[in-house]
């Protein structure tokens, strides 16, 4: 008989590999990315198909200078959904280099100079747009009003033009873009929010701007709900678990309903804060990025529920008007103490304490 | 912290249970093999019967080579509780027993009893247990340890220790589950053998009285649930439960869960939680044994896998070789690209490296899979930290934590991180989305840190003979210069208080004693000799003593030859001395005597104790000294036997 095959059990192993994960992740973000492209714009598929092809070209070098396995590393996926990431995350009518430089950062330094995937401490879609952010914060604040506010109206050919150029093919410039029928240029919800506190208005008059649709920000509050529907089907395949998004969103509403509680006319409500802005995307496509977050089921509820704190204290004090990617970066320094304190009890160990010490 | 017997009792009622973390919902792919009936599976050629089939010692062999036995004969017996017997599983001559390869992933080669089968199956006269439940409990513990059980299910633990339980049992847990895929050999035994099963619970329920009895099926197998509740229906504490189909559900810490909530100890046994847990085969061997007194020598073994064209469950006998169930499922090697066997299910069973591998009482299943039916893993991949699986291991652990424990060596965190709870189920590899190989990074680090316990142990062990001997020798050393010194001290006393004769008793003491610890100083002086000089000077030494005693008994062999002149010719010619005369003989022996000496002096000099030698000399110079004649002859005689004694000085320090 000829030579037997020897190996280890188990045999069996189920069909889901990494590039499948990775795969309905992206499967996931693109009903939220449709809405998105939908309220701003072509320039949305644009970013995307940049910093996608971006990041997928500078994985390829690294491994290729690395020596390691090219084909089969850039199949699992990882690089494009790090690309698409933080395509959803910046502004979609961005200058071209943007992007390139956003997602050849987070995949060459944040990701590869880490070790590649799997060793990166922090969120490589995250870190970048922080990079990009305090790096070119007028582009990278430079948010169009949805486009049923624009005065001007801009096709596909528009978009790439004002990506690449700067301007669009009349020659407007993103800045005249921003400018709204009245003339004011227009602030992404929370941004405007934030503008009216500071210069001593109540919530409810902020609330009276053109770009509010009752309590939110119009356009955000469909994307928002596009990638709430995304990541719950996340949950239901089981490619997350439910304790990250569950706790950064409660942590994020709990915080803002105690400062809301406090005074309603200086704190936006808790609604507010889920709709507009990135909470809920930021909740179900960022930090569950498995490799910077928890691994514990405890752990990640905590993870989840300080990053939802953070997300609130950054809106309200901070300098920047969203804060998921500075909360995120932030508790995946966390990551090591939380997972370490947060071991699960060993089946017939008694207590936490007993399972840590000497067997 | 747990149910107690009593919530327990009420939540089974209501058809509720507990559950285990984690598990894995991988295909059972059960229909494969179990839509027949079992076959028999017939008698090979040759059995292989390995001596120890079980957890615990090797028990002591009773045949031997050319012997003829028949099916169901002892081939070992059991003086250790540890110690479970084997028995021939059919009838003829025991042709060998030595090492042969065994039912083990290493493939290492076991002590094996070969049994050319005759084909006759001749039975052993069998004694059964008649009316159990009037006998003695250690009658029927006894009754199944020479039947030779031991676990069938897959961990092979002597089944009469298990039942030599004194502990108070709340509950005898039946194992019907069988959760890893492909295996159907406790679901045909149970539609097909229900009652006896059912007769091996009785005795189980007589010899542990325990308060309830739980037989637990998994919903898959809805008609081995039915036959065996059917079997069990006149038992009022008998209790038969649909368990929810989850890997591994058939682990004997999460069936415990399941049904009582308990958690088994990381360091103790079910019965510390009151649950005691046998397989169903288990209890159809115990049945065979006590009704029927007929000792383990077949199982129902699963031969699965889309590579075999009859899938089906056979009785085997046990020693049967793999290839002749292969052969009987129609497995074609030559059709499949990579051939594989494995033993147990795809989940915990391991690929042997031979078809010559025996059945044993711990194989449920040979499973011979396509090439893509259990795709070969060879894309390890790096972790992305996603922890499936965490999520999927029953015991709660952090597989991926262990892993990188693990490959890192690392393996003090490793342990902190309860590496050895680990039961291997495989639950981890089978989510890992990187396909990485967990349960044999494990496996690897365990068996590395089980060295690394024996040779610290090993090494502590030297440490401390080591310290004893150093300990010892000091205190030798100690004692040894106490007495130097009263005895110096009584000699000092000696000296002041006698006169010049005393003196040189003491003087001659004094150099008996030098002598003494001269002695003492060669032979340990080839331990701390290592240049080449003090080698040469050692050989001088025991050539000059070899000489000395070749010329003492030259001096007695010609004392002797004055009285008894034959002996003495014989003597002398064995010694090769051609001198025939008693005197000169004698004169001769005494120079060489003396020439011998001085050598030796010369040559001790050479060395450090000097005036020892000197004494010793001169101490034994003394009768030599009293034979003042000398003549030519003796002379000449006297060169030759000290030319002899020093050659044979020679060749024995060469030898040396």
């Amino acid at each position: 008989m000829s030579k037997l095959t020897v190996a280890s059990s188990p045999h069996y192993h189920n069909q889901r590999d990494t590039g499948a994960v990775m795969r309905m992740v992206i499967f996931a973000c693109i009903p939220g990315i449709a809405m998105q492209t939908w309220f701003f714009g072509y320039g949305v598929l644009i970013q995307v198909f940049l910093c996608v092809l971006t990041a997928v070209v500078s994985e390829a070098i690294i491994l290729e200078i690395r020596k390691k396995n090219t084909v089969r590393a850039v199949k699992d996926y990882s690089a494009v959904l790090a690309g698409l990431l933080l395509a959803i995350s910046i502004p979609p009518l961005s200058p071209w280099w943007i992007s390139v430089i956003g997602a050849s950062f987070a995949i060459i330094v944040v990701k590869q100079f880490y070790g590649g995937l799997g060793y990166n401490m922090f969120n490589p879609a995250m870190t970048a747009y922080i990079m990009l952010l305090i790096s070119f914060p007028v582009q990278m604040t430079s948010w169009l009003p949805p486009i049923s506010l624009t005065e001007q109206q801009f096709s596909l050919w528009d978009a790439i033009h004002t990506v690449f150029t700067g301007f669009t093919a009349e020659g407007y410039s993103v800045g005249q873009l921003r400018v709204g029928v009245d003339g004011v240029t227009m602030a992404t919800p929370l941004d405007h929010m934030k503008t009216q506190l500071t210069q001593g208005y109540t919530v409810d008059e902020a609330l009276t701007n053109d770009i509010y649709s009752g309590n939110s920000g119009i356009g955000w509050a469909p994307i928002a709900i596009a990638f709430l529907l995304g990541g719950l089907a996340l949950i239901k395949l089981r490619v997350i678990n439910w304790h990250i998004p569950f706790s950064m969103i409660a942590g994020a509403l709990i915080t803002a309903f105690i400062f809301y509680l406090v005074d309603p006319s200086t704190f936006a409500s808790p609604w507010f804060h889920f709709i507009n802005g990135s909470l809920v995307f930021g909740a179900f496509f960022i930090a569950t990025d498995p490799v910077s977050s928890s691994t514990t089921n405890n752990g990640r509820l905590i993870f989840g529920f300080a990053i939802g704190v953070w997300i609130i204290i950054i809106r309200t004090w901070g300098n920047y008007p969203d804060a998921v990617a500075f909360s995120v970066v932030l508790m995946n320094m966390a990551v090591p103490l939380i997972d370490y304190y947060t071991k699960p009890r060993t089946y017939g160990h008694k207590l936490k304490a007993k399972s840590m010490s000497e067997k | 912290m747990f149910a107690d017997f009593d919530q327990i009792m009420e939540r089974l009622a209501t058809k509720q249970l507990w559950d285990f973390a984690g598990g894995v919902h991988p295909d059972g792919h059960k229909g494969l093999s179990n839509q027949h009936q079992i076959a028999d599976a017939g008698l090979p050629d040759y059995l292989y019967i390995p001596i120890k089939q079980h957890i615990g010692v090797d028990a002591e062999l009773i045949v031997n080579v050319g012997d003829r036995v028949k099916s169901g004969q002892p081939l070992t017996e059991s003086h250790n509780p540890f110690a479970v017997p084997v028995h021939a599983s059919s009838s003829g001559e025991v042709i060998a027993i030595d090492e042969h390869i065994a039912a083990h992933p290493s493939g290492i080669k076991e002590a094996t009893i070969t049994i050319k089968v005759d084909g006759l199956d001749t039975q052993y006269n069998f004694d059964p247990v008649n009316n159990y439940n009037t006998r003695d409990k250690a009658e029927i513990v006894e009754a199944i340890c020479k039947a030779g059980i031991s676990g069938m299910g897959g961990a092979g633990f002597p089944t009469h220790l298990k039942s030599n339980n004194v502990k108070p049992i709340e509950f005898l847990i039946i194992n019907g589950v069988e959760c890893e895929p492909y295996i159907t050999a406790d679901d045909r035994l149970m539609r097909e053998h229900a009652w006896q099963i059912r007769q091996g619970i009785d005795v189980l329920n007589y010899l542990l009285k325990p308060r309830q009895v739980l037989i637990a099926i998994e919903d898959n197998k809805p008609e081995a649930f039915e036959t065996m509740s059917i079997a069990c229906q006149q038992q009022d504490n008998y209790q038969v439960i649909s368990i929810p189909t989850k890997y591994p559900a058939g682990g004997e810490k999460q069936l415990i869960q399941m049904l009582t909530s308990r958690e088994v100890p990381s360091d103790g046994l079910p019965v510390d939680v009151g649950c005691l847990m046998y397989n169903v085969g288990t209890c159809y061997a115990v049945a065979d044994a006590i009704i029927e007194g007929k000792p383990l020598t077949k199982r129902v073994v699963t031969l699965t896998g889309k590579a075999l064209e009859k899938p089906q469950n056979f009785w085997v006998k046990i020693g049967t070789p793999v290839e002749h169930l292969l052969q009987l499922s129609g497995y074609n090697p030559d059709k499949q690209e990579y051939p594989r066997i494995i033993m147990g299910g795809p989940m915990m069973g391991f690929t042997l490296s031979s078809v010559k591998v025996p059945v044993i009482k711990t194989t449920n299943c040979l499973l011979a899979p396509e090439k893509n039916e259990l795709a070969i893993v060879e894309d390890e991949r790096a972790c992305i930290r996603c922890s499936a699986c965490a999520d999927a291991c029953p015991i709660s652990l952090l597989p991926q934590q262990l892993y990188w424990y693990s490959t890192s060596k690392d393996y003090e965190v490793a342990q902190q991180y309860n590496l050895f709870d680990c039961i291997e189920c495989g639950a981890c590899a089978f989510v890992c989305p990187s396909e990485i190989p967990l349960v044999h990074y494990y496996r690897i680090a365990k068996a590395e840190i089980r060295q690394q316990k024996v040779e610290k142990e090993k090494s502590e062990k030297a440490k401390q003979r080591f310290e004893a001997r150093k300990a010892r020798l000091l205190k030798e050393k100690k004692e040894r210069e106490e007495k130097h010194r009263l005895a110096a001290e009584a000699r000092k006393r000696a000296m002041q208080s006698d006169d010049s004769g005393a003196k040189d008793k003491i003087a001659a003491a004094l150099a008996r004693a030098k002598a003494k610890k001269a002695g003492q100083a060669t032979t340990e002086a080839p331990k701390e000799s290592s240049g080449a000089p003090q080698a040469q000077s050692q050989q001088d030494k025991v050539a000059a003593a070899i000489a000395r005693a070749k010329a003492k008994k030259a001096a007695q062999q010609s004392d002797n030859a004055a009285s008894e002149k034959e002996q003495n010719t014989e003597t002398q010619k064995t010694e090769d001395n051609p001198s025939q005369d008693d005197k000169k003989a004698k004169v001769a022996a005494a120079i060489a005597r003396a020439k011998a000496k001085k050598a030796a002096q010369q040559s001790e000099d050479a060395n450090e104790p000097k005036q020892e030698n000197d004494q010793q000399a001169s101490e034994e110079s003394k009768p030599a000294s009293e034979i003042s004649e000398q003549d030519k002859k003796a002379k000449i005689a006297a060169a030759i036997a000290r030319a002899k004694a020093k050659k044979a000085a020679n060749k024995k320090a060469n030898d040396e």
